[in-house]
């Protein structure tokens, strides 16, 4: 599992690609990718094209990013989703919190 | 060098030149010595005077040093007390000999008084690291003991809280261990003034206590609501609510709810992030999937949350098939998912009647090793008929004679209360608080229930119930029911009138809806021959009425009924 992160070229997108399974071993590492930024992006995008798993505690780190950049108002994208890791964002319904691509 | 406890030596040589000479060498390095003439006397001493390092003779008359030492090993369980063999063997194997017999070091005679001493020392440092590595094990001990007894403490609460005594019934079969409700899954089971009984499975974010601490505020909202009369919907909500304000961020529980009224043969379910419960009919191998489709309980914020239920009909011997994602997220030795395809197949396949022990053997021979069980959670309600739901315990024990003698009161809900006010649990808390009614609550409610869902769905929102009549309209009709109540016209009114006469008591219930009323007589008369006959859509909640009340009487033009029932305070 590593966890990689970076602005997009004009600094309003923060994207973290997650490899390998995403679950409670990323959470520092997840979270260390979006806290501390000296400015706030606008907007955040989830690459998953790596993810081979998440789990529920990875849902709840996902709730955490919402929660963090601005809840309701968030603008968070979830992309490249294998099936496996679409349908447990499906069963919860996350895609009424998160687009999901 | 060497100070305080700790410093006591014993030096056992038959040898009294040997044995004089080492006292003396020992004594000066600021040791305290203890003789022993041979090995019989050695023993004797160490038990008397307690040294903490002991110098050997390994040849002495009588008893050798080698079954000494073996004593003296075989006794110090706890303290260390090291022994230095002395001797005058050279040979390799003599000294193997010293170190097998528990010897944890030698030295050679003649005695060189600088390694004598640097051997002292070197044991001294020994026997204090080996203290150090004692009182940590022990405090390692008293933690675990701590924390085994905190969780044993912890457990009790829990199962006070999160009890399963009402899984245990003939029409449910569950699998829970405790490793997996310490796990954060969650089992509850309870039934509401009616008999229906209601059923919450969830399935809490992580793993451990921060998993499992959520269960209680759960199981304290899921109990006391459902005893109360509340409907599904509100007490979905209320755990959202209570889970959100208890929860700490990125917490939460995915779960299934739902109610199973045996009297109308219904089920009602809601479910948030769980996989699809299944729905497998006792007559044919069909299969309905209750699906997720709602967020899980405690991240919606209030008014956000949505509280929409599905309704679905029921036969007898109609299996309902809850389970967490351990279930379909087990994995064989090959790294494989055993998967809803896989899940579904066993549900619809084959009879009923086992299909819990099927789909429990199934993923036991995949996963294929022992203990398994310990993290899957389902479980599986069977619709009966409503005799057999034993009863809900009667709450309290009070005089039966107390409380109002005779009492009536009105209650009226206008247009903004129908649309999603649940009057039933006000109204059965007013009615139990005369003590002589206690006994009859799951009557009382079921009549009240009835008659209220009557007077709203058929009087105030005109829908027909000969929409139920097949499996199609019945959905049509709950659907019509959630539709119809957005813009919801009218008023329901009930008017109450108790009396406790001696030992007898009356109630009269009349309900007034402000809907044109029905031709009532010819519905009245069509219950009536269908009486006998076995299943059919509707009329059962008028065969209720009849079977729970003395009297049963519609006015004109069918928007009023008006209920009796009359028992004496003695009776069953």
């Amino acid at each position: 599992m590593s966890i990689k992160s970076q602005l997009d070229d004009n600094l309003q997108k923060l994207i973290i690609a997650i490899d390998g399974r995403f679950d409670f071993s990323a959470h520092k590492d997840f979270r260390d990718a979006y806290e501390d930024l000296e400015e706030k992006p606008h907007s955040y995008r989830i690459d998953m094209s790596e993810a081979q798993y998440i789990d529920s505690s990875a849902l709840g780190m996902l709730l955490l990013l919402r929660d963090h950049a601005g809840g309701d108002s968030a603008d968070v994208e979830i992309v490249n989703c294998n099936a496996d890791v679409k349908k447990i964002l499906t069963i919860s319904n996350f895609d009424q919190l998160f687009t999901i691509a | 060098m060497i100070s305080g406890n700790g410093n006591r030596v014993l030096v056992a040589d038959d040898n009294a030149v040997d044995r004089k000479l080492l006292a003396k060498i020992v004594g000066s390095a600021g040791f305290e010595v203890v003789e022993a003439v041979d090995g019989n006397d050695a023993v004797d001493k160490f038990y008397s005077d307690k040294p903490d390092l002991v110098l050997l003779d390994a040849l002495m008359p009588g008893r050798d040093g080698f079954s000494v030492a073996r004593e003296i090993k075989a006794h110090d369980t706890d303290e260390f007390v090291p022994i230095i063999f002395l001797t005058s063997l050279t040979e390799a194997s003599d000294l193997a000999r010293c170190v097998e017999a528990g010897g944890d070091d030698f030295l050679s005679k003649p005695y060189n008084q600088v390694v004598l001493k640097a051997k002292l020392q070197a044991m001294q440092r020994m026997r204090e690291t080996n203290q150090t590595v004692q009182l940590q094990r022990d405090e390692i001990a008293r933690h675990h003991m701590q924390l085994v007894a905190d969780q044993e403490a912890a457990k009790a609460v829990f199962d006070n809280v999160a009890h399963t005594r009402n899984l245990e019934t003939p029409y449910i079969k569950y699998l829970l261990s405790p490793l997996a409700m310490f796990n954060g899954d969650v089992l509850l089971a309870a039934q509401n003034p009616a008999n229906s009984v209601y059923v919450l499975l969830g399935d809490f974010t992580g793993h451990g206590l921060a998993a499992a601490i959520g269960t209680m505020p759960l199981a304290d909202v899921f109990y006391s609501m459902t005893a109360k009369g509340f409907t599904l919907s509100q007490i979905v909500k209320e755990c959202n609510r209570k889970l959100g304000s208890v929860l700490p961020p990125g917490y939460f529980c995915c779960a299934t709810a739902l109610m199973l009224d045996f009297n109308r043969s219904t089920v009602e379910v809601w479910n948030g992030g769980l996989p699809s419960a299944y729905l497998r009919k006792a007559s044919s191998s069909d299969i309905r999937l209750l699906a997720s489709n709602h967020l899980p309980l405690g991240i919606s914020s209030g008014d956000k949350f949505d509280d929409t239920t599905l309704v679905y009909e029921v036969e007898l011997g109609d299996r309902l098939f809850l389970a967490t994602d351990g279930v379909i997220e087990s994995r064989n030795a090959a790294g494989e998912y055993f998967g809803s395809d896989t899940l579904e197949d066993i549900i619809s396949q084959g009879e009923p009647y086992d299909l819990f022990d099927r789909v429990q053997n199934a993923v036991n021979s995949f996963v294929n090793f022992d203990g398994r069980d310990d993290d899957l959670t389902m479980v599986e309600i069977t619709v009966v008929t409503p005799d057999q739901v034993q009863a809900a315990e009667v709450v309290g024990d009070v005089e039966a004679l107390g409380g109002p003698r005779d009492w009536k009161f009105s209650y009226e809900l206008g247009p903004k209360s129908l649309k999603d006010f649940n009057p039933l649990p006000l109204l059965q808390q007013v009615l139990m608080g005369a003590p002589y009614l206690r006994t009859k609550a799951t009557a009382i409610y079921a009549v009240l229930a009835e008659l209220y869902s009557n007077a709203l769905e058929h009087g105030v929102l005109g829908l027909r119930s000969e929409m139920k009549s097949s499996a199609e309209g019945f959905a049509a009709y709950y659907a019509a029911r959630v539709s119809a109540l957005e813009n919801v016209e009218g008023f329901v009114r009930f008017d109450f009138q108790g009396e406790l006469m001696d030992e007898d008591v009356h109630l009269r219930i009349r309900v007034t809806d402000s809907g044109n009323g029905f031709d009532f007589e010819k519905f009245v008369a069509r219950a009536k021959d269908a009486v006998d006959t076995v299943g059919g859509y509707h009329g059962r909640g008028i065969r209720l009425l009849w079977d729970l009340c003395e009297t049963v009487n519609y006015m004109t033009p069918g928007n009023q009924i008006e209920v009796t029932m009359h028992w004496n305070v003695n009776d069953e």
